[in-house]
C-alpha cells in the first residue's frame, strides 16, 4: 500500500471513531447505516456526469444530513418510518443508477487508483471533523446532557445539530473509498460502541474509539491485501471482532 | 423592587391543546417563586418557554444580564453512557469560561464528592446525579435559577441539605430563583410568591394567599393533602 493511500485510509479512521462517539452517545447508531445509503444516487449521477464519485457522494450526504436535522423537530417515530422509507428508497433508486463494477465499489468499497483531488478532498475532510469534535467537544457534551440546558448556557441547539449532522454525514463520504455506502456506517459506529463499553470517561472512551478504528482499519487492509479480499468487509469484521471480544468484560 | 421576569398573557399551544394561557405574573429580583400544580398543568412547559425552548404568544421579559441556571426534570440522556461527573462539569465551566478550579467548589457546595464525581454518571446513584444537575446548573455564576422538582428522587436529608443550598446561595448572592415543587411543606417555608398552575385556572400571589385548603381543593380536585388521582 502505499503511504499516501495508509495516510488517507488513518485520517478517515480518526474522524470515524470520534465522530463515533457522538453518534453512539445521542442513540444515532441505527440512523447511522441508512443515512449512509443515501450517497448511492449521488454517485450515480457523478459516474453518469463523469465526476469524481465522492464529490456526488458527498453532495447527496449533505442532503441527507438536511432532512434529518428538518425531521428532527419532529416526533421521534416520525423520524424512523422517514428514514427507513426515504434512506431505502435512495439505496434502490441508486442502484438503478450505478451498475455493474461502480456499483459492487460504491456498495463496498474499492481501490480504483487514488487521484489527487480525493487524497485532498479527504485529508481535509478528516481535519474538519477532528477540528470540529476538538473544538465543539464541551457543546457537544452540554447538548448531550440536556438540549434545555444547553439553551440556557448560550448554545445555539439547533445550529450545533445540524454542524453535527453533517460532519457526521462528512465522515461516511470520507469512508466510502475504503468501505462504501454499505459498510462505512459501521465504522463510525462499531468502535465507538466498543469504547462505549470499555471507558470510564470521555477522555479514555474517544480515544479508545480512535485506537479501535484505526486498528480495524489497518488490519483489515493488511488482511485484504493477504487475503485477495475486498478492504472493506474485512475492516468491518476486524471491528466486529473486537467488540464481540470487549462483550467478555464485563459491564463497569 | 426591580423585576427579573415580567411575563404578560403568556400562552402556549401545541396543535390542538392549549397548555398555558393568558399567563401573568413578575418575579422581583432575589425572590422565590414557586411553581405549583398537579400533573399536566403545564408547569415544566412553562420553564421551556421562559429558555426559549417552545414558541408561545404574548409577554416574556427577562432583566438584562440574566444568566439562567437549569435544573431539568428529566433528561433524555441515557445514563450507560462513560462520562463522568467531572467530564460534565469541565464542559459547562469551559463553555462559561470558567477555570476547572472552580468545579471543586461547587461539587462541595452540593455535598457530592470528588471521587463520585468522577465515576461514570450511569454509577451514581438518583440522589447524587441529582445533585450533580444542581451542581451543572451553579457553574457560569447563574443569577436566576430554575429548578423543576430538583428533589425528586433524593433522599430525605439530601433533600433538605438541597433546599438548604439552594436557599443559602439565594441569600449569598442575591440569586432569583424559581421552582416547581410538590412539597407544598417547602414552598411554604420558602416561597415568597407561589404561581399556582391548573389546566383551566392559574393563581398568583403569596403563599398564604394561595395555599388555601378552599383553592387547593380547586385546583387538585382533591383535597387539600397533597395526592392527585393518576387519570
Amino acid at each position: 500500500m502505499t503511504s499516501e493511500l495508509l495516510l488517507l485510509s488513518v485520517a478517515m479512521a480518526v474522524a470515524a471513531g470520534l465522530m463515533g462517539c457522538f453518534a453512539v452517545m445521542r442513540r444515532m447508531a441505527l440512523a447511522a447505516d441508512p443515512l449512509s445509503h443515501v450517497a448511492l444516487p449521488g454517485i450515480g449521477v457523478a459516474l453518469a456526469l463523469h465526476i469524481h464519485p465522492i464529490f456526488g457522494a458527498a453532495a447527496m450526504l449533505f442532503f441527507g444530513a438536511l432532512l434529518v436535522w428538518a425531521l428532527e423537530d419532529r416526533a421521534r417515530a416520525a423520524t424512523e418510518t422517514v428514514i427507513g422509507v426515504v434512506f431505502s428508497a435512495a439505496l434502490a433508486i441508486g442502484s438503478l443508477m450505478t451498475s455493474g463494477e461502480n456499483l459492487i465499489e460504491a456498495l463496498f468499497g474499492g481501490a480504483g487508483a487514488l487521484k489527487w483531488p480525493e487524497m485532498v478532498f479527504g485529508l481535509a475532510a478528516a481535519g474538519a471533523i477532528v477540528l470540529f469534535v476538538v473544538a465543539r467537544r464541551n457543546s457537544l457534551i452540554v447538548m448531550l446532557v440536556s438540549p434545555d440546558v444547553a439553551r440556557t448556557a448560550g448554545i445555539n441547539v439547533r445550529h450545533l445539530n445540524l454542524l453535527y449532522l453533517q460532519m457526521f454525514a462528512l465522515t461516511i463520504a470520507l469512508g466510502l473509498r475504503y468501505l462504501g455506502v454499505l459498510l462505512m456506517g459501521a465504522l463510525i459506529i462499531i468502535p465507538a460502541a466498543t469504547a462505549k463499553r470499555l471507558a470510564r470517561s470521555l477522555g479514555s472512551m474517544l480515544a479508545l474509539a480512535v485506537g479501535f478504528s484505526v486498528f480495524a482499519t489497518a488490519l483489515g487492509t493488511s488482511l485484504a491485501a493477504w487475503l485477495h479480499r475486498e478492504t472493506g468487509p474485512l475492516i468491518v469484521s476486524v471491528a466486529a471482532g473486537v467488540f464481540l471480544l470487549s462483550l467478555a468484560r464485563r459491564q463497569p | 423592587m426591580e423585576n427579573v421576569l415580567e411575563v404578560n398573557q403568556l400562552s402556549v399551544r401545541f396543535g390542538a391543546t392549549q397548555v398555558l394561557s393568558d399567563l401573568s405574573f413578575q418575579v422581583p429580583r432575589g425572590s422565590s417563586l414557586a411553581i405549583i400544580g398537579p400533573n399536566g398543568a403545564g408547569k415544566t412547559v412553562l420553564f421551556r418557554a421562559l429558555i426559549g425552548a417552545t414558541p408561545f404568544q404574548g409577554g416574556l421579559q427577562w432583566a438584562p444580564g440574566v444568566r439562567i441556571g437549569y435544573v431539568p426534570q428529566k433528561l433524555d440522556l441515557e445514563r450507560d453512557i462513560p462520562i463522568t461527573g467531572v467530564d460534565f462539569l469541565r464542559a459547562r465551566a469551559a463553555l462559561a469560561g470558567e477555570p476547572a478550579a472552580n468545579i471543586a467548589r461547587v461539587l462541595s457546595s452540593v455535598g457530592v464528592s470528588q471521587t463520585i464525581a468522577r465515576q461514570p454518571i450511569g454509577t451514581m446513584s438518583g440522589g447524587q446525579f441529582q445533585r450533580l444537575l444542581v451542581a451543572f446548573a451553579l457553574v457560569g455564576e447563574p443569577n436566576v435559577l430554575l429548578l423543576d422538582e430538583p428533589t425528586a428522587g433524593v433522599d430525605e436529608p439530601g433533600q433538605e441539605r438541597l433546599n438548604e443550598l439552594v436557599h443559602r446561595l439565594q441569600e449569598d448572592r442575591g440569586l432569583t430563583v424559581l421552582f416547581i415543587s410538590h412539597e407544598l411543606s417547602v414552598v411554604y417555608r420558602y416561597a415568597t410568591n407561589v404561581l399556582c398552575l391548573s389546566r383551566a385556572l392559574a393563581f398568583f400571589g403569596a403563599p398564604r394567599a394561595i395555599l388555601t385548603p378552599e383553592l387547593l381543593d380547586q385546583v387538585y380536585g382533591a383535597h387539600m393533602e397533597y395526592h392527585v388521582h393518576d387519570e
